[in-house]
Parts: structure tokens; C-alpha cells; sequence
């Protein structure tokens, strides 16, 4: 795997951006003054040590929680006060830290809930589940290019840890989204499976806008062409990579010991 | 390439032929039941079992527990019976304002729930259903603590008189197949399928893109429209609607009911529900108590078969062999 390779004519677009983005719970601030640019067709990293508050930056910017200050541009509209699954419809979808599959449905049927929406077929209560099948080509499709054809019939639950996660990021694509929010989407997998991700979210990113919470250095370091250290709820440190690993403060805080 | 555990179920030999036979036989039994039964037995049974199929399409389906259906269930019964006796309107138009009135209402009340989730969706939902219990003691129409008595039955479509117990019997075997029929389609549709998800995870749901809470306050109305479904023809059965079917302990009687029978399948709350209504009018006569006894069976389930009568048999080796399957 070779270093990620910047776009060679210039920056590309800013397609989700936060500004002084702070979150205060009770009494704690676990979010401060965060400002973020994600790039179009590029992997942006958000890592940093336990507690910095990575999931609650996930959290604030896909507006499953309020924040208490700042703002959230999507895509050039202001999201800062929009419900959790307009912006979804919107093209900013994510995926959880804790794998989120619909445990008691199929593979084919957790990825066919994916593309019901937007293809106009999730209203109808009065038409039978057959109506459905005509979602089949693109569900495979999507199953396929995660490699779970195999598991296609089985239900979520039975698969292993791994295998659910590839799942939900299918699931994820199903809707075509324009910015990708993954929460830790290596975490607890295999060793093949860390390889597959990884070459899907290269994939996926030729034409998508992904950030991406990783504590696998190895994995940002090929993957991503920028990373944003946090640390106390506050940005540390911003950068591609071997310019935050060589920051002082981001080894000392973070990376001291990944690096020899 | 990866290397991937095969876990894919072998394809079921057509469960399809084993579920027709069921439902024939069911449909049978249920068509010459009368011979063998108390007609008004069978119609409470079949009204209570309708009753219950509509509140697990919220709580099996769903995933949502209200805590309120008897204001549905008896608000039902006194629309209809006030517009069967008051109105003179015909018994399927009765049933209509029945069913038009327990869904507005259910609109309201949903509205006000799906707010919150959980143990606050439940209360609310109780408190919105005493309020209504309050409203139907003092309201002018009720008739108080009497209730609205001796509602004629009047004639099906203009001609079919159900003051004969048979007709009415078969009337309300109708209502009841269309009732649960039109459950199945739910359950079984597009929109079916966003409940389910939303019961699953609904996060994840809300992550994919969906307005959960207009998901939920669809299925809501639905539920309560069915339920008063239910209620309306339950008021022409017994004649009567009083304050018993909107009080709190019917809304207790129907959770247990779905309970017993197996949350999430479909006809498990039918099963529940002939299991609370055949204990209540044997236990009547008795000197038994029959809160005490149902409330043993209660805990008998709870303990010792948790997925309910007819959710244990569809995991058991037999049901799964006939392809049922039962998913909590």
C-alpha cells in the first residue's frame, strides 16, 4: 500500500465543515473550539487517545447530539439546528462505533432497508414484501463488493464481529452518500478483514468525502491524507501524516510510543 | 480473496404449504365453532383476539408498549354504540365512526408519546388514556356509570339482521379476518419492514435517513384504528359500551394477552387472548378469583416459556421444521 497521493490539481472542495464547535455536558466541556474541513474525495483522520471526545465530534456533526455552540456546514447549507436523519437524507451518513445492524434481519434485508428510502419504497403498507425484490439487483450488487455473498442469507446476528461491520458499511453505501462518517469501522476485526475495509474505503473515497475515527496508526498512515489529533476535546494538532506524527506535542500526548 | 465462514441456512422445504394448512384449519374451526360454543363466547374471544393482534402490531412489530390501548378499545365502543343508537346509523357505518374516532384519538395520543421512549413512552401514553377514562365518566354521551346500554345490533348492509346470534357471529368472524388480514399486509410490506428496523435499531434507522417518529405515530394510528376496530364491534356484540373498556385494567388485560400468546408473531395475542377470555368466563362461575389465576398463568409464562404460547412453538424443532420462525 503506497501513500496517499493529494489531488494534483489543488485542493479539493470542503464539502462538511465545523466551526468553534463546542459541546458541553452538565458542568464538563467535552468538546471546545473544534474546527474541522473535510475534503471532497479525500480521508480525513480524526484520531486521538481515549475520552478526547472523537465520537462526540461523530455525534455533533451527523447531529445526533445538539451542540452547545458553533456551526455545521453541509455541502454549503447550515446543518447546525437540522434533525439527525434530514441530514442523513441530505448525503451525511455514518456508521457507529458499536456495529449497528438490524440484528434480526437478513443480510439481504438489512441492505434492502439501506435502499428502501431512496428508492420511494418504505411508505407502502399496503403493498406486499415482494414489492421489494426489485431492490435484489442493487443489494447484491452492494453485498458483493464487500465480499458477503456467501452470508447473504443469513441472518445479522450469526455473523462474526468483523462481518457485521462490513455489513453496516454496505448498509452505509446503500445510500449513496456524498460524506462518510466511520467510527472506529476496523475496530475488533480480523486481520483479512482490516485489508478489505481498507481498500473499500480507498474505493469509496475516489468520489466521497470519508472521515474517520482510527486507533490503527498503520491503517491512517497509508489510508489517509489528513489527520486531526484531539485531545481534551480540543484539536491538538492538524496535518498529514508525518507532519502530526513529528509534532512534539501529538507524541508525547498520543503517539510516543507507536513511534520508535 | 477473504476467507468467509458459510453460515447461509439451508432454504426451508416450502413453509409456505404448512402455513395454508394451518390457516385453513384455523378458518374452519373458526366457521363451525358455533355449533360446538357459546356464540357471544366466541364473538367476545374473536373481539379481544383482534384486539390483541393490533396492539402487538405496535409492541411486537414496533417495539413500542403502550400503556393506553383501552382508551382505543372502549373509546371505540362508545362511538359506535352512541352512533348505532343515537345516530341510527347502520352497523358497519357505526363501526366506521368507531374506527375513524379510536384513530384520531390515537393520532393525538401518539402524537403527544412517541416523544419519548421506553418507560416515559408507556406512561405517557397510561396517563393520556386515564385522562380519556376521566373524560368518558363525566362527559353527557357516556351515560356516566351506567354506560351506553341496550345499543341495537341493527341490519348489516340494510338487510342481514344481526339480533340473531348466528349472523352476528359470522359478521364479526368477517370483521375479524379483514382485521387481521390487513395486520399481515403491514407486517408484510414495505413500511412493515421500517417498523421492524426501527424495533432493531433505532438509531440506526434514524443514521439511514428515516423520520422514526413519523414511522412510529403511523404505526401508532394504525394500531389504535384496528384496535377500534375491535371495540366498535364489541359494543354490538354485548349491546353495551361502559367505563370497563376504557379503564386501565383493560389496557393491562391485552399486554398480558399478547404476552402469553408470543410478542411478534401473529397469531400469538389470538392464542393469548382465547387463553384470558376462556379463563375469565370459566373462572367466573367459580369460586376461584380470577384475577389470582391469570395472574399465575402470568407468571408461569414469564418463567418458564418467555417467548409465549405460540412464539415456543415456532422455536421448537417442530415449529422450525414446518418453517415457522420466531424472531424477538
Amino acid at each position: 500500500m503506497g501513500a496517499p497521493v493529494n489531488e494534483p490539481n489543488g485542493v479539493p472542495r470542503v464539502v462538511l465543515s465545523a466551526r468553534g464547535l463546542r459541546r458541553d455536558f452538565g458542568g464538563f466541556t467535552a468538546v471546545n473550539n473544534v474546527n474541522l474541513d473535510v475534503h471532497h474525495a479525500r480521508v480525513h483522520a480524526l484520531i486521538g487517545p481515549n475520552g478526547a471526545g472523537k465520537t462526540t465530534v461523530f455525534n455533533l456533526l451527523t447531529k445526533f447530539l445538539q451542540p452547545t455552540d458553533g456551526t455545521i456546514t453541509l455541502l454549503g447549507e447550515d446543518i447546525t439546528r437540522t434533525p439527525p436523519d434530514k441530514v442523513a437524507r441530505m448525503g451525511l451518513v455514518r456508521s457507529f462505533q458499536i456495529s449497528a445492524v438490524f440484528p434480526h434481519l437478513t443480510v439481504l434485508d438489512n441492505v434492502r432497508v439501506a435502499l428502501q428510502r431512496p428508492n420511494g419504497l418504505a411508505t407502502q403498507f399496503w403493498k406486499p414484501i415482494s414489492a421489494l425484490d426489485g431492490l435484489n439487483a442493487k443489494a447484491d450488487q452492494l453485498i458483493r463488493s464487500v465480499g458477503l455473498d456467501r452470508e447473504r442469507n443469513a441472518v445479522a446476528a450469526d455473523l462474526s464481529y468483523g462481518r457485521k461491520r462490513v455489513l453496516e458499511i454496505a448498509t452505509t453505501l446503500a445510500l449513496d452518500p456524498k460524506v462518510l462518517l466511520l467510527d472506529e469501522p476496523m475496530a475488533g476485526m480480523g486481520h483479512e478483514d482490516v485489508g478489505m475495509v481498507a481498500e473499500i474505503i480507498r474505493e469509496v473515497a475516489r468520489e466521497r468525502a470519508v472521515l474517520m475515527v482510527e486507533h490503527n496508526l498503520s491503517v491512517v498512515s497509508t489510508l489517509c491524507h489528513h489527520v486531526t489529533v484531539l485531545q481534551r476535546g480540543e484539536i491538538l494538532a492538524e496535518g498529514d501524516y508525518a507532519q502530526v506524527s513529528a509534532d512534539p506535542r501529538v507524541r508525547t500526548a498520543y503517539m510516543g510510543t507507536e513511534e520508535a | 480473496m477473504t476467507l468467509t465462514l458459510d453460515i447461509e441456512k439451508p432454504k426451508e422445504k416450502s413453509p409456505v404449504v404448512a402455513q395454508t394448512v394451518f390457516l385453513g384449519i384455523g378458518l374452519a374451526l373458526l366457521i363451525l365453532a358455533p355449533l360446538f360454543f357459546y356464540p357471544v363466547f366466541l364473538m367476545k374471544l374473536l373481539c379481544f383476539a383482534l384486539f390483541a393482534c393490533a396492539f402487538n402490531l405496535l409492541l411486537g412489530y414496533t417495539g413500542l408498549l403502550s400503556f393506553g390501548h383501552a382508551a382505543f378499545f372502549g373509546g371505540a365502543a362508545y362511538f359506535t354504540a352512541h352512533a348505532v343508537k343515537e345516530w341510527g346509523l347502520p352497523p358497519e357505518l357505526g363501526i366506521l365512526v368507531g374506527v375513524a374516532a379510536a384513530a384520531f384519538l390515537g393520532l393525538i395520543v401518539g402524537y403527544l408519546a412517541i416523544r419519548r421512549q421506553g418507560i416515559y413512552f408507556a406512561m405517557i401514553t397510561l396517563a393520556l388514556a386515564q385522562m380519556f377514562y376521566f373524560f368518558c365518566l363525566q362527559a353527557e354521551f357516556t351515560k356516566g356509570e351506567d354506560g351506553i346500554q341496550s345499543v341495537p345490533r341493527g341490519h348489516l348492509f340494510g338487510f342481514i339482521d344481526l339480533s340473531q346470534s348466528t349472523n352476528m357471529y359470522y359478521f364479526v368472524l368477517g370483521v375479524f379476518v379483514i382485521g387481521v388480514a390487513i395486520i399481515w399486509r403491514i407486517i408484510h410490506s414495505p413500511f412493515g419492514m421500517i417498523l421492524k428496523s426501527i424495533r432493531e435499531n433505532e438509531t440506526r434507522a434514524v443514521s439511514l435517513g428515516y423520520s422514526v417518529r413519523n414511522y412510529k405515530l403511523a404505526a401508532f394510528v394504525m394500531s389504535a384504528a384496528l384496535t377500534g376496530l375491535a371495540g366498535g364491534v364489541k359494543a354490538l356484540v354485548f349491546q353495551f359500551a361502559t367505563l370497563t373498556d376504557v379503564g386501565w385494567q383493560m389496557s393491562g388485560e391485552v399486554i398480558l394477552m399478547t404476552l402469553l400468546g408470543g410478542i411478534g408473531t401473529l397469531i400469538g395475542p389470538l392464542f393469548g387472548a382465547g387463553l384470558v377470555v376462556t379463563l375469565q368466563n370459566y373462572l367466573a362461575t367459580s369460586e376461584f378469583p380470577v384475577t389470582i389465576i391469570t395472574g399465575l398463568v402470568f407468571m408461569a409464562c414469564v418463567l418458564v416459556f418467555r417467548r409465549g404460547i405460540v412464539g415456543e412453538f415456532y422455536h421448537s424443532r417442530l415449529g422450525r421444521k414446518l418453517g415457522f420462525e420466531h424472531r424477538q
